[in-house]
């Protein structure tokens, strides 16, 4: 879904296991980055449970946790990312379609 | 998870020590093994120091390691502010027995979108707990959270999940809060947190700042309900106790010398009961600090160890001027049974004093203190925080069964009663020996009495001491016709006694030679007597000789 470029928005999203705010999460932020970043970024899922050490590193209170590690500054959404606009706001994209 | 206390007498509710001196006497053992204790307190009164130290000490007295959770701090930065205080976390890092995690909220850098819960903050502390194995937990200051989160609702459910995950767990956890206005804390932590309880207070009255702590509840456990002082210095927090939760301390019926000569002969015991404290109160310049010192000198030549904490001269000082007086104390420092220790009473607050005191107590184990004067101590108190400090201190002294001499100056009062810094001891002590000027005619002398002493007979008079180069010494009790003499009264009535005592003799040599001419006179006519009588005699047997002759005489005649 990438690669001529290197992905723009870089994208991690922290979960422990699959839990159904996880799973909505997942599915959220995937609908919302087809619509407004195709093909600019890349989405990485940390499952906490496997891997609990990382949740020191990005500083993981809440989860689900949306990290936009780039571009800078790094930004952080919590929840299920049910609420469209203050996910975008969150990650600050303009909707391309207003 | 109402706990209810066993009838059993063998029942011992599980705690674990607090490794803070005092926190562990009066919460009876230290805070409720396996289940989280809230700490809370204003701004800069020492949570997070008291929760570090709980975790550094458990792991260096107990082998227990810990988990420090910090929302405040940077973990840096709570290395370098702890090293202060001697605890060096890097090694107990290293070692695997300490982890240190700073959960860092921004409220900028985050965007809430829809529900979540807080399993990010379990996961990374039960990772940190099952990596080291950790029995111990802080969390400081967890209402950071609410700073950085909007919804309420979810933080405080995940809350009330935390603790009851952190009990299942069954690490012994200490959470931190800020004090609130009207609550406990800010959040109403104390809802969560309800086995044990402890505010932590800063308090500053009359410029004097006091640190207080104090233990609001701690269910299924006795424990000390005062506010309890405590103090942050360069070994981390202490805690002291107002008073033992008892009095039940030892007692000893060994009797030590005042090193006074006289004065032992005062008490009926002949001197101090070891262990007991002395109050030794005078207006200036009565020689209190001489009776001290003669009592340090006594206590030091019988190789008893002991402290002089002097509040008015320097060591040098003392040295010297009791060197004037025949007391060489030089001596005993250097043989190393006495320590002077000199400060100014303003140099810190009543509790670091008391806190100086019992770091030296323990560190010299003497089994003799002096302290001159006491009265000095109030310029930094008040009273009622003196004598506290005071009952403390003679708590603690009983307790190690060290003997001590006070000593206080009195202002003159007219009525020689006592004065501020003697009332507030009076009750604690146990002999009270009064020194004070006896004014006369131009002159001023000086006297010494015992008030009290519990526990023995004691003299009841008021007797005259002198002070030369030779030392201290009390003077025979000289009765005149109007009482105790002193003074001059005191040689003028010797004077007069010794005339008198002249009189008497030439009054007495004069009869004797009286009764000799009496004698000599009855003996003389005694003589006289005799020889008439003799005389007398010899007469009648010559009249009766003559008699028999005639009569001799007269019958031949007859015959014839």
């Amino acid at each position: 879904m990438k690669k001529e470029v290197v992905a723009e928005w870089q994208l991690l999203l922290y979960i422990a296991g699959q839990t159904p705010k996880s799973i909505k999460a997942l599915e959220n932020i995937k609908k919302y980055a087809e619509e407004h970043l195709a093909g600019k970024y890349s989405i990485e899922i940390i499952d906490l449970l496997k891997n609990p050490q990382l949740a020191e590193g990005d500083q993981i209170l809440a989860v689900p946790t949306l990290v936009r590690k780039f571009p800078e500054p790094i930004r952080k959404i919590i929840g299920d990312l049910s609420n469209e606009e203050r996910v975008l706001v969150g990650l600050n994209i303009k909707p391309l379609n207003p | 998870m109402a706990y209810k206390k066993t009838k059993s007498q063998q029942f011992i509710f599980p705690k674990s020590p607090t490794g803070i001196d005092g926190l562990d006497e009066i919460t009876n053992g230290g805070f409720p093994k396996g289940r989280p204790t809230l700490i809370c307190g204003g701004a800069g009164c020492g949570k997070t120091l008291l929760s570090m130290q709980f975790l550094i000490k458990g792991i260096t007295e107990h082998n227990e390691p810990g988990v420090f959770m910090s929302f405040e701090e940077p973990s840096d930065d709570l290395t370098l502010n702890v090293k202060s205080l001697g605890f060096d976390i890097e090694k107990l890092k290293a070692d695997k027995k300490l982890i240190v995690d700073h959960v860092r909220v921004e409220r900028s850098e985050i965007e809430e979108a829809g529900e979540y819960d807080l399993d990010g903050l379990f996961i990374r502390l039960g990772h940190a707990i099952d990596s080291i194995k950790a029995t111990r937990v802080v969390l400081d200051t967890i209402e950071s959270l609410f700073g950085g989160l909007d919804n309420q609702a979810i933080l405080r459910a995940e809350l009330r999940r935390l603790f009851h995950w952190l009990k299942a767990k069954g690490v012994t956890a200490i959470v931190t809060g800020e004090r609130g206005e009207a609550t406990l804390t800010r959040q109403g932590l104390e809802e969560y947190v309800s086995d044990c309880v402890i505010v932590l207070d800063h308090r500053v009255i009359d410029q004097v700042s006091t640190r207080r702590l104090r233990i609001v509840k701690y269910r299924g456990s006795t424990h000390g309900t005062n506010e309890y002082p405590f103090l942050i210095d360069a070994d981390g927090i202490s805690v002291l106790p107002i008073t033992s939760l008892k009095l039940d301390n030892d007692v000893s019926s060994d009797i030590i010398s005042t090193g006074v000569p006289g004065l032992d002969e005062m008490f009926h015991s002949g001197g101090f009961y070891r262990g007991s404290n002395t109050l030794i109160s005078g207006t200036a310049g009565t020689a209190k600090t001489t009776i001290a010192s003669y009592f340090a000198n006594e206590q030091c030549n019988k190789n008893e160890k002991t402290i002089y904490f002097a509040f008015e001269e320097s060591p040098q000082q003392l040295i010297r001027n009791m060197k004037s007086i025949g007391v060489d104390l030089e001596k005993h420092i250097k043989k190393g049974t006495l320590q002077i220790h000199s400060s100014r009473p303003s140099l810190n607050g009543l509790e670091l004093h008391l806190l100086t005191l019992r770091k030296l107590i323990k560190e010299f184990q003497p089994t003799t203190i002096i302290i001159d004067p006491i009265s000095n101590l109030i310029t930094v108190g008040s009273q009622d925080e003196v004598r506290s400090m005071l009952v403390r201190l003679i708590d603690m002294l009983k307790a190690n069964n060290i003997t001590v001499l006070f000593t206080s100056l009195n202002k003159r009062t007219d009525k020689f009663r006592p004065d501020l810094a003697e009332e507030s001891v009076s009750s604690l002590v146990d002999i009270w020996i009064t020194v004070r000027d006896m004014e006369g005619i131009g002159e001023r002398n000086r006297g010494i009495f015992i008030v009290k002493a519990r526990g023995m007979g004691h003299s009841n008079q008021v007797r005259e001491f002198v002070i030369t180069d030779q030392g201290m010494e009390l003077l025979d009790v000289e009765l005149g016709p109007k009482g105790i003499l002193t003074g001059s009264e005191r040689q003028s009535h010797r004077i007069e006694k010794k005339m008198s005592d002249m009189k008497h003799q030439n009054e007495i040599i004069r009869k004797d030679r009286e009764i000799e001419r009496k004698r000599k006179a009855l003996e003389a006519n005694i003589e006289a007597l005799r020889n008439e009588f003799e005389s007398a005699e010899e007469e009648l047997n010559i009249l009766k000789a003559t008699e028999e002759l005639y009569a001799k005489l007269t019958s031949k005649k007859k015959k014839e």
